[in-house]
């Protein structure tokens, strides 16, 4: 139940803030403040409870479910369910949730009502699209976070706004719609297959696809989620997104929209297509570290601060590429750190961007320099989120890439060695940002003010965050641990056994509550085997 | 006649009699207001009166009409789409110099042409529906006569319909030729046997089909379409897109599946590369248009061509499909129209896409009316718009006809620029041409918006939860 409150909240918070907005300014703010710390909390309170509690270390990867019927006559339910890795991808959009609208607190002063409203129905499609185990209900909420950002983007954004929010929208659009095409296309072999339409996920896992077939699916949720991730040659909606969105919505680009690609390859590709994703592995670790170097490469040689931070995005998602295909152990906990790290790191620099701009009122690193010496407390930060950004040992983001790396090494020595390379450049454009930005020759002689109380509450809230990370993050690898534990079982088998096991669901055990579906689950293996 | 065929043909005769009525109460010299209250109460008593004509079906009117559920199913949506025009008519006429009170005679004819349509299993009753609709349709394009749109728009299509109707004939005289019958089932039947369609068939099926088509406005008949559609005072236009399209598609669904029409590889050729180029065309030439009601012509084209799609597979998704997709299209292309007559001055409609600048910080009510209505034609999710392809692409794809949904998804796509034109211009700075917030009839006016909200939380409400219209839709469908 608490999944389904968890959206409530905040889909009933943002029609709040729609509604009393039109006689206050102030309130709305106060409203989504409201609206997503209790949703943390209550998330934070039952992810604490269930790490002490038996489930999580046990074989149950599942740890809660809810389900109720939908559109029966098309099998689609409205079913919710989390483990260990959603749990943390939804604890991490409330934290950036929290985050997003006390960083906007003073940069929106039109509509604010209807702004709120878009940050939190936002945050709702994203919590469902972390939580949806019916197919038809991913797709539901894979578009539900669109509209509001193209708004957020198209309302509030830049100069360039109409244009970056076209183009989000329809790169976001098409490659979705092609995911519904595959959606359907194993909705019906399944059904062809066992007689029982359906768009639940657990009886859709190990349905039996013929190869060809499988790739061509498989292709389908590939490219919605590497749009939205992105890798390399999908990936020119985002710099123009993320530069022209508001502060609030870059930081949840970066933070939050570009990890639910990722989850949605660990989550639906990997284990609907096992075959199939390993027979495109090579190419996809490719295009992952191609990625990494042309987007640090970009990075460097932008004027635009925010282009910049949005070019590391593309940089960054090369290693959670390069590691998702990697299907080993090492490399899948790095890829898990490297998504809360990079959400962390990265929206900390897209706050500071915004701070900076609301300052100066440019982006430009041009006419940036020297304000080190103004706002030293903004510089130190500065500095330290290059650090993480860069990969520095005791931050998170060292754990992760350093993860991906030993994991990718055993796949894959070659490319790895080149993705290597890429840490030296993301320390090249990260120091050069400092550089620019900070040191050098003071540009601006009007007075700026150094962080304000709101301001340092949030990096601090960042900062902090990033060092427990790099410090102690047993918390995060152990919450992960046993979703991971499931992909890697699966590919491993299939290395060893070189058939692979298509019909096997104990992989994938899920909550024993429904007795009813293990039935099903019985029967449809029994059929499975007979097949083979 | 019985009186069985009284009450299956109520709503028939119920349109047939407000047409004679409502020119009585004209030659009464009653005011414009009480003409479109009294004409209003009659389509209320008209839709009532499928309640009771329903619970005879099927009922056959031998040879020409049968009232069964599907037919009943089509003729409350017409003669719902009807009564919403009727609602938003009265302030465009109002403010108009011509005078309106014919114009709901007019609209009952058109109205009684379209659900015979709906009813008919026979190339008679066929004709006939056409007729009345067709005739009925040209005063009502080219009514407000001292405008240059207009005139231009109701010859254009006087002259065209006329054509298109002549193969229409012609085509039904060479089947009759082929087949001796016009007779829906007894054509069906002499095809039975047939494995492959004789020439003299195919080319009066052919025939038919510019006929059909050209009422449909799918692609290559669709020359008229932007014209009309920007021509006709704006409440015709919507009444063109919805209702006028809906009886012609529903006697087309008949007609194939009553001959199984889909055995045949040519017929189903024909079939797919109309729903293809509609597609493609329909969507490519709205991108670039900068008149609103132009540009929703040529998406309704596009619309068309998706609910071809749907038909094609001639499974019993697809008629579910269909019936889906057709009460979703009705209540989005009511609604964005229904917005533009709102908008709509003395001097010109709101068709201008500079007239909508800004719309959302002066009537932000009004703006999201029509965003919704936007992003349901666009089938985003949350909105009918969505299930409605949805249901479309399943249908398709349980058949397996991948390319045709692939084409579906590409031009959808390209259709969502322009629709996301439309709202961004919306959202977009301060400024605009806008009348001025004092509304002439503030009751009408009231009501319209109230009809207008209704119909978003429709739409919103057949996209979250479809389940209960898709029930009504299945005990609705054709058998």
């Amino acid at each position: 139940m608490i999944l389904t409150y968890l959206i409530g909240i905040l889909m009933g918070g943002g029609a709040l803030a729609l509604l009393l907005g039109q006689w206050n300014n102030s309130l709305p703010k106060w409203i989504a403040l409201c609206t997503v710390s209790i949703g943390f909390m209550l998330l934070v309170s039952f992810w604490i409870d269930q790490s002490y509690g038996p489930n999580i270390l046990l074989s149950e990867t599942w740890i809660t479910e809810y389900r109720h019927n939908w559109i029966p006559a098309y099998g689609i339910s409205f079913h919710l369910a989390v483990d260990g890795f959603s749990l943390l991808l939804l604890v991490l959009t409330f934290f950036l949730g929290i985050l997003a609208v006390l960083s906007s607190w003073n940069e929106v002063k039109k509509r604010v009502g209807f702004y709120h409203f878009n940050l939190l129905w936002i945050l709702a499609g994203i919590s469902g699209v972390f939580m949806a185990m019916d197919l038809f209900l991913f797709y539901f909420f894979w578009e539900v976070m669109l509209i509001p950002m193209y708004f957020l983007i198209g309302i509030w954004g830049s100069e360039n706004r109409a244009y970056a929010a076209y183009k989000f929208f329809i790169f976001t659009q098409a490659s979705g719609l092609l995911m519904l095409l595959a959606i359907l296309g194993i909705y019906f072999i399944h059904g062809s297959n066992t007689g029982n339409y359906t768009f639940n996920y657990f009886e859709l896992l190990g349905t039996n696809i013929p190869p060809n077939t499988a790739f061509w699916l498989m292709l389908g949720f590939m490219i919605a989620f590497v749009v939205k991730l992105p890798l390399v040659p999908f990936h020119s909606w985002l710099p123009d997104a993320h530069s022209e969105a508001p502060t609030a919505g870059s930081l949840i680009l970066a933070g939050l929209l570009l990890k639910t690609g990722a989850y949605g390859i660990l989550r639906f590709v990997l284990p609907l297509f096992p075959e199939a994703a390993q027979s495109v592995a090579s190419w996809a670790m490719l295009l992952g570290v191609i990625g990494i170097i042309y987007g640090a490469i970009l990075a460097y040689s932008q004027t635009d601060l925010k282009r910049l931070i949005a070019y590391t995005s593309v940089s960054h998602m090369g290693f959670v590429i390069l590691g998702i295909f990697a299907f080993n152990e090492l490399a899948l906990q790095g890829v898990v750190m490297q998504l809360v790290t990079h959400a962390i790191s990265t929206g900390a620099l897209f706050i500071m961007a915004g701070m900076l701009k609301e300052r100066l009122h440019t982006r430009d690193m041009n006419l940036m320099g020297g304000l080190w010496a103004q706002m030293p407390q903004m510089g130190a930060t500065a500095m330290f989120l290059a650090m993480a950004s860069l990969g520095l040992p005791g931050l998170g983001n060292f754990i992760a890439e350093f993860l991906i790396l030993l994991g990718a090494f055993k796949a894959n020595t070659w490319l790895t060695v080149l993705a290597t390379c890429g840490l030296i450049f993301s320390a090249v454009y990260s120091l050069r940002l400092i550089q620019r930005v900070f040191l050098g020759p003071s540009k601006h002689l009007n007075p700026v003010q150094d962080f304000s109380c709101r301001e340092i509450t949030i990096m601090a809230a960042l900062t902090l965050t990033i060092l427990w990370l790099g410090l102690y993050p047993q918390p995060v690898i152990n919450t992960a641990r046993p979703m991971i534990h499931k992909i890697e079982e699966l590919f491993s088998k299939e290395n060893k056994g070189g058939r692979a096991l298509p019909g096997d669901k104990s992989l994938f055990l899920r909550p024993i509550k429904n007795i009813q579906n293990v039935h099903i689950e019985s029967a449809l293996s029994n059929t499975n085997s007979d097949v083979r | 006649m019985l009186g069985n065929d009284y009450i299956a043909l109520s709503p028939l005769l119920l349109l047939a009699g407000s047409c004679v009525l409502i020119m009585l109460l004209i030659a009464l010299k009653l005011t414009h207001r009480n003409i479109q209250l009294s004409s209003l109460l009659l389509f209320i008593v008209t839709f009532f009166s499928l309640f009771y004509a329903q619970n005879l079906t099927p009922y056959h009117m031998e040879p020409l009409l049968v009232i069964d559920r599907f037919a009943i199913f089509i003729m409350g949506l017409i003669i719902f789409s009807g009564l919403v025009v009727n609602i938003l008519s009265y302030i465009y006429f109002e403010e108009k110099e011509e005078s309106p009170k014919e114009y709901y005679l007019l609209l009952f004819l058109c109205t009684l042409g379209t659900c015979v349509l709906a009813a008919s299993k026979h190339f008679i009753s066929l004709f006939l529906g056409l007729e009345i609709l067709t005739v009925g349709l040209y005063p009502l394009i080219a009514y407000l006569r001292t405008r240059h749109h207009n005139i231009e728009a109701g010859i254009k299509y006087l002259v065209l319909a006329a054509f298109s109707s002549a193969f229409l004939l012609f085509g039904m005289a060479l089947i009759y030729l082929q087949t001796g019958s016009m007779e829906f089932i007894t054509i069906g039947l002499s095809l039975h046997s047939l494995s492959s369609l004789p020439p003299l068939f195919l080319t009066g099926l052919g025939m038919m089909l510019v006929g059909v088509g050209f009422k449909l406005a799918v692609v290559p008949f669709h020359m008229w379409t932007a014209d009309v559609y920007q021509g006709a005072p704006t409440p015709v236009t919507s009444f063109i897109a919805t209702a006028s399209k809906g009886g012609v598609l529903a006697v087309l669904l008949r007609f194939f599946f009553v001959i199984d029409g889909f055995r045949f590889r040519i017929i189903l050729l024909m079939f797919i590369g109309i729903a293809i180029a509609s597609m493609i065309i329909g969507n490519l030439l709205a991108l670039e248009q900068k008149n609103v009601k132009r540009m929703l012509a040529y998406s309704s084209i596009a619309h068309l061509g998706y609910l071809l799609v749907a038909l094609i597979p001639g499974s019993v998704l697809s008629i579910q499909a269909i019936g889906f997709y057709l009460v979703t299209y009705f209540i989005t292309i009511l609604t964005a129209f229904g917005i533009m007559t709102i908008l709509s001055t003395k001097e010109n409609d709101a068709e201008d896409i500079e007239s909508y600048k800004a719309l959302f910080w002066k009537r932000p009510l009004l703006a999201c009316i029509f965003s919704t209505a936007l992003l349901s034609l666009a089938g985003i999710p949350l909105t009918a718009g969505f299930v409605g392809k949805f249901l479309i692409l399943a249908a398709s794809l349980q058949t397996g006809f991948w390319l045709m949904a692939m084409i579906l998804i590409i031009s959808s796509v390209i259709g969502l620029y322009y629709y996301l034109r439309i709202i961004s211009k919306m959202f977009s700075g301060r400024g605009g041409v806008l009348p001025d917030e004092k509304r002439p009839h503030p009751i009408f006016y009231l009501i319209s918006v109230i009809v207008l909200s209704m119909l978003t939380l429709l739409i919103i409400w057949f996209g979250v939860y479809p389940t209960g219209l898709m029930y009504l839709v299945e005990y609705f469908q054709l058998k």
